[in-house]
């Protein structure tokens, strides 16, 4: 046996860490990103946007823009064929402004040109006259009736409560808070771009785009250009991040409409400063919360109040503000709750999906609260999250029982049993002190303070969506290939998906074709669901050709194929001592089967935040060590401990390097990332004022991934991605108060909360 | 391109050869030229403002944010990218499975460890990190964590967090130190 092992762990099936297959491109600079592909005759497009956050159109004149030598086009909202809206979840975000310009930033014309530097020249003569209005961009104001309702689907995008149990039982000790989690931006480095073809007829078009979710993209194109959507085509252009800034459409209609207009390959990309007005944001929210329970520190009720500010338009806003109310316990269990969520339309940014979905923001809330009720009751913050944390079977606030495999006391005490970080030494350099080089911290006022957060996270879509993803598998003369329509956006599902079809079906060469719309929908890549949903077609469709294999190699060789198995990469009879390699035995034949994985139904919730909603969920825990300067108010992440639930590790490598990408971005939520507003204005739409976690910033991640199978999940795989960047957050906030004694009630934390 | 924008001409020395510039404009960064006239795609463009790294090359030896060079005032210079990068001591084996002894001797030991260390994720930071790696461990072969910190502290990564990228550069100053 141990011959079978030594073979085994040399293949890239599941379970190593298979390398990623687009990783010499990428190292070269020779993987295609949207942003490379050039094509003979093509024109660059450019977006004029807003300049106001709220302002009534009253005209646009594209006269003098059009004369200018090298345009080709200029279009407006008059020239949009189709419908004049678009949207994942309501359709209420026009392709360009007509009446109204409801956030700064919004799109108003695109021009098609012979150069970037011609379209900026027309962007600059094409004249648009407003009438300044005075923005809407308090929520607590914009939800109310009197306010004016700045779009005719009016200001509240959705309210829902939760009433579980007694509502008006109370306990022994309550504690309560406010907390205010800031606007931060998704900042993936690959800025949005896209190619778009024409068809010769001008029916049709060819778009190649970084994308999350290509059959959803293609749908509200097709609508926007009335076009069948057999004419749209799209083709997933690399894709550098997305973390879910790429959920929503961009520049894919305008992109398309001006190659339909010029009859040429039209090439878009935006700038930084341009990104951060072309994409949504995670939600800014204000939360209250308030905990009841015994004097022990056992939880009797919870209740809160969240305020998600959903910016100009709805985009994902009704299911952020799901994730954000029924994630109020976190990860510990509660009997009995009153929650009152809204989602409300304001002139700020839209915001939709980020990593976290919701639940960054309501977790940051228990994370704070639970610290808050240990003190009450002199507990640790351990002992407290131990008292309370969640099982498999426990009811959640919203009824709905915890299926999922819930490690949570496992993650906590895991986490606890890391060793912790060496104290700063006395010759420390100064790059290791907080502030870095820049400001330099005096160590006589450095302070370490530790920190815990943990949370529980949904996966998959939620609230009765029928979620799937498609697979085509085809195994011919020992080489498999896998078709699907999942966006690879970095995370790694090309490396996945051939480890899968390695461990099926016994071949080592996989050929991946390329993902487009020629398939059907393998959802989007997002709420952790791609290896669960996407690695559940893929194995599925594996499996169905795995069958038709032994079907075929049993006719041949005479053997009943429920005998057959895969070892190795053999055709073996279990019984007798018939053996046939895969690849001899597929010699001239092919076999290919389509596969969808559909996710168990869910329910929507009903009036009182009853209901199930979710399809499953994973825990994760984490602990922060962090050195504060408390004169300068600067913060120096040291050390950051981690025990994820991770149900299965299918690729070690990918696994880790999810685990520490989502930390430094819940590090940069933590302590630096905020798009900060002024009255309906960004005030920082660049990397020079939007300050990201560099690697000076990067803390020691020490991880233990715990494996414990999740029978649902058809890999016995946990989506990792969100759950690292969760929790993260409020174990650094807590840590910098332990290290300051400061409320610290909003994040990210500045200077200024710590100092004065 | 119309007459209308562009009539420059000049010639740039990049990655060993000379490159002719035709009909540009004089406004255009030398990352535009690299990526839309020269067929050099490697270097990305991700903040224009040199905070990211993404567009670094060398210059002359130095590593410079090639978004922040006009094109037009580096003429005279020895210009080298991504795609020109070549291993100094090309002996040194892979370990990789899935890298090919073909494509294996066409990266550089920068290249193939970051691909084995995991520090390629979106790969939209990579050409640019390899790039700075490459000119830091040229200048100081056995640098401590920290300089290997601070050094590539101008390449922002979004996705990995930076610490499979640490690996990646400990990994080749490993392999290169047992190799003198």
């Amino acid at each position: 046996m141990s011959t079978v092992k030594q073979d085994t762990r040399l293949r890239d099936i599941l379970g190593t860490s298979a390398l990623r297959p687009d990783g010499v491109a990428k190292v070269m600079g020779s993987f295609s990103f949207s942003s490379d592909i050039w094509a003979e005759n093509m024109l660059w497009g450019a977006t004029l946007r807003s300049p106001h956050p709220y302002a009534r159109i009253v005209s646009i004149d594209t006269t003098a823009a059009l004369l200018i030598s090298g345009v080709s086009a200029v279009i407006t909202a008059q020239d949009v064929p189709g419908k004049a809206t678009y949207g994942l979840i309501s359709a209420d975000q026009p392709v360009f402004a007509s009446e109204f310009v409801r956030y700064m930033g919004e799109p108003v014309a695109a021009v098609a040109a012979d150069h970037p530097e011609t379209c900026r020249r027309a962007l600059a003569a094409i004249i648009v006259n407003y009438e300044v209005l005075t923005p809407v961009v308090d929520p607590e104001l914009a939800m109310l009736a009197t306010t004016e309702q700045i779009h005719p689907d009016g200001n509240l995008i959705r309210h829902q409560k939760i009433i579980c149990g007694d509502p008006h039982i109370s306990g022994d000790i309550t504690v309560e808070g406010h907390y205010t989690i800031g606007m931060q931006d998704q900042a993936f480095l690959g800025l949005e771009a896209a190619m778009a073809f024409p068809d010769s007829g001008g029916n049709g078009v060819e778009l190649h785009i970084a994308t999350q979710w290509l059959h959803e993209d293609r749908g509200q194109i097709a609508a926007c250009l009335k076009l069948p959507e057999d004419n749209v085509r799209l083709v997933l252009g690399g894709v550098g991040g997305a973390f879910g800034a790429r959920e929503d459409i961009s520049l894919q209609v305008h992109c398309c409409l001006l190659a339909l207009r010029t009859g040429r390959p039209i090439k878009m990309q935006y700038s930084r400063e341009e990104s951060f007005f072309g994409h949504v944001h995670r939600h800014p929210a204000k939360i209250w919360m308030k905990h009841h329970a015994s004097k022990e520190g056992k939880i009797v009720k919870v209740e809160s109040r969240m305020m998600f500010d959903g910016g100009a338009y709805t985009s994902t806003s009704p299911a952020v503000l799901i994730n954000g109310i029924t994630h109020t316990q976190g990860p510990y269990q509660c009997d009995n709750a009153v929650v009152d969520g809204y989602a409300v339309r304001t002139n700020n940014p839209p915001c939709g999906a980020m990593r976290g979905f919701g639940v960054v923001q309501a977790c940051f809330a228990h994370e704070s609260q639970m610290d808050k009720l240990a003190q009450a009751c002199g507990l640790s913050p351990v002992e407290v999250r131990l008292i309370n944390a969640m099982h498999t079977g426990d009811k959640l606030i919203t009824g709905q029982v915890m299926e999922s495999v819930a490690p949570v006391e496992r993650c906590i005490r895991e986490t606890d049993a890391i060793p912790m970080p060496e104290p700063l030494a006395a010759n420390a350099n100064v790059l290791e002190l907080p502030g870095g080089s820049g400001r330099t911290a005096d160590r006589q006022n450095i302070v370490r303070g530790i920190g815990w957060g943990v949370s529980m996270k949904n996966l998959m879509y939620s609230e009765g969506f029928d979620d799937f993803a498609t697979a085509r598998c085809t195994l011919s003369n020992g080489i498999a290939s896998l078709k699907f329509a999942t966006a690879e956006v970095g995370q790694g599902f090309v490396t996945l998906a051939p480890q899968i079809a390695r461990s099926v079906l016994g071949v080592d060469d996989v050929v991946l074709e390329t993902s487009d719309t020629q398939i059907g929908s393998a959802g989007s890549t997002s709420a952790s669901r791609q290896t669960w949903m996407s690695g559940g077609a893929v194995d599925g469709a594996c499996r169905l050709v795995r069958e038709r294999l032994f079907e075929h190699v049993g006719k041949l060789h005479n053997i009943d194929p429920i005998r057959l198995m895969i070892e190795h990469t053999d055709v073996i009879d279990t019984i007798g001592t018939f053996r046939i390699s895969v690849a001899e035995a597929t010699q001239g034949i092919t076999l290919s089967e389509t596969f969808e994985h559909h996710h168990r139904k869910t329910e929507d919730l009903d009036a009182n935040g009853q209901g199930n909603c979710h399809v499953a969920f994973a825990f994760v825990a984490h602990r922060a060590v962090v050195d504060v300067d408390i004169e300068l108010g600067l913060v120096k992440v040291v050390q950051i401990a981690t025990a994820q639930d991770v149900g299965r590790v299918l690729n070690p490598l990918s696994a880790i390097g999810q685990i520490e990408g989502g930390i430094a971005q819940g590090l940069g939520l933590a302590v630096m990332e905020e798009i900060i507003m002024d009255n309906g204005r960004v005030k920082n739409p660049s990397f020079t004022d939007y300050l990201l976690p560099t690697a000076l910033d990067a803390p020691s991640v020490v991880a233990i991934m715990i494996e414990e199978p999740e029978p649902q999940a058809p890999l016995g795989a946990k989506g990792i991605g969100e759950p690292p960047c969760i929790s993260v957050t409020p174990a650094i906030v807590a840590a910098i108060r332990a290290a300051t004694g400061k409320a610290l009630s909003r994040v990210p934390v500045r200077p200024q909360d710590i100092c004065l | 391109m119309s007459e209308s924008i562009g009539n420059e001409m000049y010639t740039l020395r990049i990655n060993g050869q000379d490159r002719h510039v035709k009909d540009a404009w004089v406004g255009e960064s030398l990352l535009y030229v690299l990526r839309e006239r020269l067929e050099l795609p490697g270097s990305k463009g991700a903040c224009e403002q040199g905070e990211c790294g993404s567009c670094t090359v060398l210059m002359d030896g130095d590593a410079v944010c090639s978004c922040l060079v006009m094109a037009a005032t580096a003429v005279g210079a020895d210009i080298v990218t991504v795609e020109g990068l070549i291993e100094k001591d090309p002996s040194m084996a892979s370990t990789a499975r899935t890298i090919t002894d073909q494509i294996s001797g066409q990266i550089t030991d920068v290249q193939r460890a970051f691909i084995e260390e995991g520090g390629v994720q979106c790969g939209f930071c990579t050409p640019g990190l390899i790039v700075a790696v490459h000119h830091l461990l040229d200048k100081n072969p056995d640098p401590t964590e920290l300089e290997v910190k601070e050094s590539i502290s101008g390449n922002i990564c979004r996705c990995t967090g930076y610490g499979r990228i640490f690996a990646a550069v400990e990994a080749v100053v490993q392999v290169r130190k047992a190799s003198r």
